[in-house]
C-alpha cells in the first residue's frame, strides 16, 4: 500500500463509513497511463472535493466511480473500486444499474431537448421507480424541490429544459440525477460554466444535499473546494498526492506540491 | 516615452513602412486577387445557371405540347343496333364512330372506300374506346345523339399544334392535301378543340402517341419506391445504428465501413446485373415486376441511407449520450430514446434524397425488364410494370412525332416529382433544425 492510500484509510475512522473503497486504481487510455495507483476511501454523506492542475486525472478518476469510462474506446481500468464492499468492475455489476445509483452531473449543463418535466421524469421512468402518474409527478416535484428549482419552473414544466438559463439548466441536471435516488452524486466541475451568483446557488445546494447524499465534486476553484467540501483530494500528474480533511489540506498541507498548488505557484 | 518612439522610428517601422509604395502595391495586388476570385465564382455560377436554364427551357418548349391534346367534339349517334344493351362493353363502336364521323361531311356517304379510310385516319384509334366508355357509364344514352370529345390521331394533333408545315409539298408530309381540307372543314365548324391532356396522367402506355400516358409508369414507380423504402429504410437505419453505436472499432468494422462507402459509388447498372442474375435467374422472381425493381433500387439507396444515418447519429452531441447514460439508461435506451429521435430529421432528409435518386434511376430497371410495353397500370408489386424513367426511355425510342413531346413531357413530370421530394427534404431540415 502506498502513502496516499494509508492517509485515506487512517482518516476513515474519524470520518464515518467509507462508501467507496478504491485501491491501486490505474487507468490507461490506450498505451498512455493516466492514473497511477490511486487509493482512497470516499466517506458516506460527506462532500469530497478533487483538486489539481488540468490534465492530472481528476475527471478520469471520477468517471471510474460510475464506469462512465466504459464508453471511451481504449480506456482500461485496473485495481479495485468497491461500492458498499462490491467491486464495481466485477462481472456481477451491471454498469447501467451502477450509474443509476451513482449519479453524475457534468461540466456543461446537458439537459435533454425535452420538457423540464420529462427531463426529470426520464430516469424514474426507465427504471420503473414510479408506481403511477401521480407518483411520478411527486418524484419530479420533490427532485426539483431538492435541486432548488421548483419555485422557478413550477408553472412551465412543459417548456423545454434547454430554454432555461445556464444555472437553471445545471440545477435541472442535478434534479435529474436526484430523481433516480442515487446514493452518490458525482459532479465534474459543475460550476465552471456558471456566473458567481449561479455558482453560489449550486454551492448552497450541494451543502443541503450532503445531508442525504454522498457528493464527489471536481473543481478548479480552491475557494469552492474549501467552502463546500469536508474532504479534499489533491491530484498531480495522475497521482493522488494528498487526501485528507479539507481544513488540513488548506491550512497545513503535508506535501509541498499541494502547498505549491493551493498557494498558486503552479497549476 | 511614447514621444521617443514617435521621433525615432524603430527598426520594425522602417522595415514595414505602411505608407511605402511597395506596401501599397501589395495591397492593390491583394484586392485584385480578391476581385478575380469573386469573378471566377460568379462566372462559374452563371455558367451553371445558364446550363440549367437551357435544359429547363428546352424541356418546357419540347414537352409542353404533350400536356394538351387536339380533340374533336363530335355529335355521335349511339345507334342501338350496334350495341347489345345487356353487354354495352362489347358493341361495334368502330361502326358507330365511323358513321357519325362520315355524317359530318356533306360528301361523306358518296366517298370511295379508299377515301373513307384516309378520312378515318384523322380520328385516333382511341375514339371508339372513348365512345364505349361513355356508353358503359351512361347506358341510357343508347339510341340518342350525344356530343363526345374524341382524340384526333397523332399527325392531326401535330398539324393542329403547328408542327406540320402546310407549305411543304404533299409527298413530304404525313398529311395529304385532301386530309388537310377535311381537317379545315372540321375546324371551320368549330369542332376542333385542344383541352388539357388528362390522358397523359390517366392513360397507360400505347402504340399511339395521342393515347399514351404515364399512369402505368407512375403506379409502377410508386410501387418500386415503396418496396425500396420498406427495405432500405429499416435495414439502413439498423445497420447504421449498429456501426455507429455498438460496433467495436476494429479491422472488421473498418472493412465494412470502406465497403459501404464503395457500394455507394458502384455504377447503378451493376446492381441491375446483380438483380438480373440473382433475383430473376436464380430466385425466379417475375420479370418487369416493381418488387424486383424496388429490391434492386434498395441495393443502391441502402449505402446512401447508411451513410447519412451515420452522419446524423454522429452529429448528436456526446453530452446527450452522457446525460442519458448518467441516469442509468442502457445503450439501447440511449439510442432509441435520445440519439435516434434527434438524428431523425437528418435521416429523413437523406432518405428522401436517396429515394429521389432511386426514382430517377433507369439503368438497373432496364436490365430487369421494367421497360416492357405494358398497357395497364400494375395491380400489385408482382405484376409487370414500367417506371417513370423507363417509360421516358421507351418513348424516346419510338419514332412517332408525338412521342418526342411525350418524352420531354415525361421528363418534366419526373423533374417535378424530384423537385417536390427535395423540397420536402429541405422543409424537414428547416422544420426540425437542431435544438440542443
Ligand atoms: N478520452 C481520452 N483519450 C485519451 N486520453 C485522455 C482521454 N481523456 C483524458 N485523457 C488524458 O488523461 C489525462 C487525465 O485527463 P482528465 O480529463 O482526467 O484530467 P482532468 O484532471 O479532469 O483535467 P481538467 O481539469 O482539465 O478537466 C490527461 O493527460 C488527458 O490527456
Ligand atoms: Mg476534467
Amino acid at each position: 500500500m502506498d502513502a496516499a492510500t494509508r492517509t485515506g484509510t487512517a482518516n476513515a475512522a474519524q470520518n464515518g463509513r467509507a462508501i467507496f473503497e478504491c485501491r491501486d486504481v490505474r487507468v490507461f487510455y490506450g498505451e498512455k497511463q493516466a492514473l497511477f495507483d490511486v487509493g482512497m476511501d470516499i466517506m458516506e454523506h460527506r462532500v469530497t472535493a478533487f483538486i489539481g492542475p488540468s490534465g492530472c486525472g481528476k475527471s478520469t478518476f471520477l468517471r471510474c466511480l460510475n464506469r462512465m469510462n466504459d464508453i471511451i474506446d481504449g480506456c482500461r481500468v485496473e485495481g479495485s473500486i468497491r461500492l458498499h464492499g462490491m467491486d464495481v468492475y466485477s462481472r456481477e455489476v451491471d454498469p447501467v444499474h451502477l450509474r443509476a445509483r451513482v449519479g453524475m452531473v457534468f461540466q456543461k449543463p446537458n439537459p435533454f431537448p425535452k420538457s423540464i418535466y420529462d427531463n426529470v421524469a426520464y430516469g424514474p421512468r426507465i427504471h420503473g421507480l414510479a408506481r403511477d402518474r401521480t407518483d411520478l409527478e411527486e418524484i419530479v416535484h420533490t427532485s426539483l424541490e431538492k435541486a432548488g428549482l421548483l419555485k422557478e419552473v413550477k408553472d412551465r414544466l412543459d417548456s423545454p429544459g434547454t430554454g432555461l438559463s445556464g444555472g437553471q439548466q445545471q440545477r435541472l441536471c442535478i434534479a435529474r440525477a436526484i430523481a433516480v435516488s442515487p446514493d452518490i452524486i458525482l459532479m465534474d466541475e459543475p460550476c465552471s460554466a456558471l456566473d458567481p451568483i449561479a455558482t453560489a446557488h449550486i454551492e448552497e445546494l450541494i451543502d443541503g444535499l450532503s445531508e442525504n447524499y454522498t457528493i464527489v465534486i471536481v473543481t478548479h476553484n480552491m475557494q469552492q473546494a474549501a467552502r463546500v467540501s469536508q474532504r479534499t483530494a489533491f491530484f498531480h500528474i495522475g497521482e493522488l498526492v494528498e487526501y485528507s480533511d479539507t481544513e488540513e489540506i488548506f491550512t497545513s498541507p503535508s506535501d509541498e506540491r499541494t502547498q505549491g498548488y493551493i498557494t498558486g505557484r503552479f497549476g | 516615452m511614447t514621444s521617443t518612439i514617435m521621433t525615432q522610428p524603430t527598426a520594425a517601422e522602417t522595415r514595414l513602412g505602411w505608407e511605402s509604395a511597395e506596401v501599397r502595391r501589395r495591397i492593390r495586388r491583394r484586392h485584385a486577387a480578391n476581385r478575380r476570385l469573386r469573378l471566377y465564382g460568379i462566372a462559374a455560377i452563371c455558367t451553371a445557371i445558364g446550363l440549367l436554364a437551357t435544359l429547363v427551357v428546352s424541356l418546357v418548349l419540347l414537352g409542353s405540347p404533350a400536356f394538351v391534346q387536339t380533340k374533336l367534339d363530335m355529335p355521335v349517334l349511339l345507334n342501338a343496333q350496334h350495341v347489345d344493351p345487356a353487354q354495352p362493353a362489347r358493341g361495334n363502336y368502330r361502326a358507330i364512330v365511323r358513321s357519325s364521323f362520315l355524317s359530318l361531311f356533306p360528301e361523306g356517304a358518296a366517298m370511295s372506300p379508299r377515301d373513307q379510310r384516309a378520312l378515318f385516319r384523322i380520328l385516333s384509334n382511341g375514339a371508339p374506346l372513348a365512345v364505349r366508355d361513355h356508353v358503359v357509364a351512361n347506358p341510357g344514352d343508347l339510341g340518342k345523339t350525344v356530343t363526345l370529345s374524341v382524340p384526333l390521331s397523332d399527325p392531326f394533333d401535330q398539324l393542329n399544334k403547328g408542327k406540320i408545315r402546310r407549305d411543304l409539298p404533299e409527298n413530304r408530309r404525313t398529311v395529304t392535301d385532301r386530309q388537310l381540307a377535311w381537317f379545315d372543314h372540321l375546324d371551320a365548324q368549330g369542332l376542333i378543340s385542344m383541352p388539357f391532356n388528362w390522358a397523359m396522367f390517366f392513360n397507360s402506355d400505347s402504340r399511339f402517341p395521342e393515347l399514351a400516358g404515364m399512369a402505368g409508369a407512375l403506379v409502377g414507380s410508386f410501387y418500386a419506391l415503396m418496396v425500396c423504402f420498406l427495405i432500405s429504410f429499416p435495414v439502413g437505419i439498423a445497420a447504421a445504428i449498429y456501426l455507429e453505436e455498438f460496433a467495436p472499432r476494429n479491422r472488421w468494422t473498418d472493412v465494412i465501413e470502406v465497403n459501404v462507402n464503395n457500394l455507394a459509388a458502384v455504377p447503378s447498372i451493376v446492381f441491375g446485373l446483380l438483380g438480373l442474375a440473382v433475383f430473376l435467374n436464380f430466385f425466379n422472381m417475375p420479370r418487369s415486376a416493381p418488387l424486383v425493381g424496388g429490391m434492386v433500387l434498395s441495393l443502391m439507396t441502402l449505402p446512401t441511407i447508411i451513410i447519412v444515418t451515420r452522419a446524423a447519429l454522429k452529429a448528436v452531441p456526446p453530452s446527450i449520450r452522457e446525460a442519458a447514460l448518467g441516469v442509468g439508461a442502457s445503450k439501447h435506451q440511449v439510442t432509441l430514446h435520445h440519439v435516434l429521435p434527434l438524428a431523425m430529421p437528418g435521416i429523413l432528409t437523406g432518405t428522401i434524397i436517396g429515394m429521389a435518386q432511386a426514382l430517377g434511376e433507369t439503368a438497373p430497371l432496364l436490365l430487369i425488364g421494367m421497360n416492357a410495353f405494358i398497357v395497364e397500370p400494375p395491380g400489385g408489386i408482382l405484376e409487370p410494370a414500367t417506371a417513370l424513367p423507363t417509360q421516358i426511355f421507351i418513348w424516346a425510342d419510338s419514332p412517332e412525332r408525338g412521342f418526342a413531346a411525350r418524352t420531354a413531357g415525361g421528363i418534366l413530370v419526373l423533374l417535378g416529382f424530384l423537385v417536390m421530394m427535395n423540397m420536402v427534404a429541405v422543409w424537414l431540415r428547416k422544420r426540425f433544425e437542431r435544438r440542443w
